[in-house]
């Protein structure tokens, strides 16, 4: 009833390719913006901002990557994870090393050996495809974390091996470092995601996307059309690198405070993946869906027990707490097995002829 | 039925925090408590999590709790990941009347994180015996303390130790040592004082690392084995304590000469290894087993009336008994703060001096009935650490045993080597170094 777009006529060829065609979607995501910028930095606490809402905007541009990459692309990629970490030591190591460069341009630049590096690593996905290509980017996996914790010189030497986020400011503020509200992260994170998405949605519907898709779906066929798949493989590869590349900066920067390689382990490349399958495969609203459903469902299970006011111990409660994620984990893959960005999508559907279905 | 879950879901997870919110403003101080009671390296997280909370159990039912604040906790689950621990942390920190009075990380990549944290929420950090070792000068890092004695203190105490065993330090030259380590902040730890102490006794070190979650070591022991080192160091930590010496035992490696960090040697870590454990030994800062006059408390106190966190046989093993010493150490923290400020709940403040100002003597320990338990400790505000001494306990495959004096570590050695990595881990951190003498 109120979801119809009825009446709404588009005289322009620019108002017909809008990212939101229908003026309820625009005023819905203009809302959406402004309540995500404003409310929670007014409103939410420390714990809310720091353990679950900055997290969730990381793991949605980590997500965002994997989907370009996995999504769009069709390349099957583990080494998330490995991509997130050069993001977070180069990061480390141009703070460190430039501490006048604003912080900002330091996740920008961190991205970009990310880039370089997935660039090398998306090589072999000239010859090898599927699930062979994801044993290969395996490797890049196993061999960035090795090189991290080898290599002193990315720590700085530290004895520890632990990179620390040091404080920085943006125009005054202070933006990483223990110093740094949670707010001000959390509104820093949510701009680079909100960029980002922005630049991915327009990505995968203009010519680069096609030709991603096309190498998607039959690469042999797109080949046949003039789509290049050195170049748009390897772009896939960089473009998605980077993503990750800047994730991983924030993720120590913003999140973290400090890390160590056994953070960005084999297992965040698997939540990831799972974030972009659960979310939906070549959806960017997936990669948001997915990451709130891993990064939240587990805290609210956690705390859980404790509002109905049953105390039990925390060991039962993590093991029951694994075992109904698990269990909904599949239960929404039976549902939908094109994840929750398609829930969405159907309810979409239905609000357009809501109230009177025919 | 998908369409009712994510709005229920999502208000359960709005109302959480609120919900939470609502704590009784009773007279007690709050401690959380990071635990890992699940995933690989609960076998070493259990016995510390039962430890602590038999003693908290202790104090509150013996005694009414300190001075008659009565001690709360709560336990988070950890799973010794740092991602976790962030979110209980963050969970807990405000909690209770003054918020969180003191937090024990219980992982040194934990520790790393809430470190920069902690002059910003004012709340002091015990990370007891493990952590960063710089943070042991109290001038750059006066929320952290790491007494009665630190990784780098601990690595010379066991260098000294191999000494005697070897009849002298002089000795050592020419021995070739390995140091199996976890490959992680905490594994790499001794790394830079065993190389120095390399360097100044001429003894040949290699370094091994493990990689989490540690399962994995034939590679690892093969290499042991070409190189046939005279003495194996540990520091290890869960589910790799026990591989570790099972792989050890699988090579014949003579027992008596692997000696493992303090947190690589309960009993969780010998028993699957069998007869081959036996001989094993292991660095630690207090006694094992329960002949001391506080367990006969805590049976009394805690496990005959039945509120006792774990098994009452599982007393006595050393992980166990480090819970009970790192709760005394946090009670008599806070004890020391009331002397000064008074017998009602105390801030993470107040309880930070309470920290800086504790004076553990022989006496004060003899009163909790825990005299030859642990060594007696003194902080001060240059010095977080106190450079405590060390025992050697060893496996007779049913039991531990104390087979050496206290040693000392070679403070002349460390020391200057904490000061200066102290400069370094703070300046990184943008602090500025306090002038102790203007303390009060």
């Amino acid at each position: 009833m109120i979801y119809r777009e009825a009446g709404q006529f588009k005289t322009t060829y620019a108002a017909d390719q809008a990212i939101f065609p229908i003026v309820q979607d625009r005023v819905f995501v203009a809302v959406l913006l402004a309540a995500a910028f404003l409310v929670p930095p007014l409103a939410a606490n420390e714990y809310w901002l720091q353990a679950i809402l900055i997290p969730f905007l990381i793991y949605s541009l980590a997500a965002l990557g994997l989907n370009l990459l996995t999504g769009y692309a069709g390349q099957l990629s583990l080494g998330t994870g490995g991509f997130m970490a050069v993001g977070a030591y180069s990061a480390f190591k141009l703070a460190t090393a430039f501490p006048w460069l604003d912080i900002i341009v330091v996740f920008l630049l961190s991205g970009l050996v990310a880039a370089g590096v997935g660039i090398v690593f998306g090589i072999p996905s000239l010859r090898i495809k599927g699930f062979y290509l994801a044993v290969a980017t395996l490797a890049a996996q196993f061999f960035l974390i090795w090189l991290f914790n080898k290599v002193a010189w990315f720590v700085n030497y530290a004895p520890s091996g632990t990179i620390t986020a040091p404080p920085r400011t943006v125009a005054g503020v202070m933006v990483t470092g223990p110093e740094a509200t949670a707010a001000v992260r959390y509104v820093t994170a949510l701009g680079l995601v909100v960029l980002f998405a922005w630049v991915a949605k327009n990505l995968v519907r203009g010519r680069v996307g096609r030709s991603w898709m096309a190498i998607r779906d039959r690469d042999i066929a797109a080949e046949i059309i003039g789509i290049r798949p050195l170049r748009t493989k390897l772009l896939a590869f960089a473009i998605s690198s980077f993503y990750c590349g800047v994730a991983g900066a924030e993720f120590v920067f913003l999140y973290l405070g400090s890390a160590e390689t056994l953070a960005f382990d084999i297992s965040l490349s698997f939540l990831v993946l799972f974030m972009v399958i659960i979310g939906g495969l070549g959806s960017i609203l997936g990669s948001f869906l997915g990451a709130g459903f891993i990064v939240l469902v587990p805290i609210f299970l956690t705390n859980a027990p404790h509002l109905i006011g049953i105390g039990m111990p925390v060991a039962l409660q993590k093991q029951i707490e694994l075992m109904v994620f698990g269990a909904l984990i599949i239960f929404f893959l039976i549902v939908e097995p094109a994840g929750l960005a398609r829930l969405w999508q159907i309810t979409k559907e239905k609000l357009r002829l809501w109230p009177f279905p025919h | 039925m998908s369409k009712i879950l994510v709005p229920v879901l999502a208000l359960a997870l709005l109302a959480g925090p609120a919900a939470s919110a609502v704590f009784a403003q009773a007279k007690e101080v709050f401690i959380p408590l990071l635990v890992y009671r699940t995933g690989p390296y609960a076998p070493s997280g259990i016995p510390i999590a039962n430890g602590f909370v038999d003693y908290f159990t202790l104090i509150n039912e013996r005694d009414g709790g300190i001075n008659g604040v009565k001690l709360a906790w709560e336990e988070c689950e950890t799973q010794y990941d740092t991602k976790q621990g962030v979110e209980c942390y963050e969970r807990l920190k405000g909690k209770g009347p003054t918020g969180a009075v003191v937090v024990n990380p219980y992982s040194t990549g934990i520790s790393y994180q809430l470190i920069p944290k902690a002059p910003v929420d004012k709340t002091p950090i015990l990370s007891m015996g493990y952590g960063m070792s710089a943070s042991s000068d109290g001038r750059w890092f006066p929320w952290v303390f790491n007494f009665p004695t630190n990784y780098w203190s601990q690595a010379s105490a066991v260098i000294r130790y191999i000494g005697t065993q070897e009849g002298g330090l002089d000795k050592l030259k020419g021995k070739k040592i390995v140091h199996v380590h976890h490959n992680s902040p905490y594994g790499k730890e001794a790394n830079p004082t065993l190389e120095t102490l390399a360097r100044q006794f001429g003894f040949e070190l290699t370094l091994l690392p493990v990689d989490h979650p540690g399962q994995e070591q034939k590679s690892t022991w093969l290499q042991v084995r070409r190189i046939n080192p005279d003495w194996i160091f540990m520091s290890g930590w869960g589910v790799m304590n026990q591989v570790g010496i099972k792989e050890a035992a699988a090579i014949n490696f003579k027992m008596d000469h692997f000696i493992g960090n303090w947190w690589s040697a309960n009993d969780s870590d010998v028993v699957p290894a069998a007869d081959g454990a036996k001989g094993y030994k292991g660095a630690t800062f207090h006694a094992p087993g329960t002949s001391f006059k506080v367990f006969q408390e805590v049976v009394k106190n805690v496990y005959d009336k039945g509120k006792g966190a774990g098994k009452k046989e599982e007393m006595g093993e050393p992980l166990y008994n480090r819970g009970i010493v790192n709760a005394m150490f946090a009670v008599e923290a806070i004890r020391t703060a009331m002397a000064q400020y008074g017998n009602k709940p105390m801030t993470g403040e107040q309880v930070r001096w309470g920290f800086e100002h504790l004076n553990l003597t022989d006496k004060r320990l003899e009163e909790l009935g825990m005299k030859g338990f642990t060594h007696p400790v003194k902080v001060s505000c240059e010095d977080h650490e106190s450079s405590g001494p060390i025992l050697v306990q060893q496996w007779d495959g049913k039991k531990w045993t104390v087979v050496s004096d206290w040693i000392q570590p070679m403070r002349e050695v460390v020391r200057p080597k904490i000061e200066a990595a102290a400069v370094e881990e703070g300046k990184k951190l943008g602090y500025t170094m306090r002038d102790c003498s203007k303390e009060k």
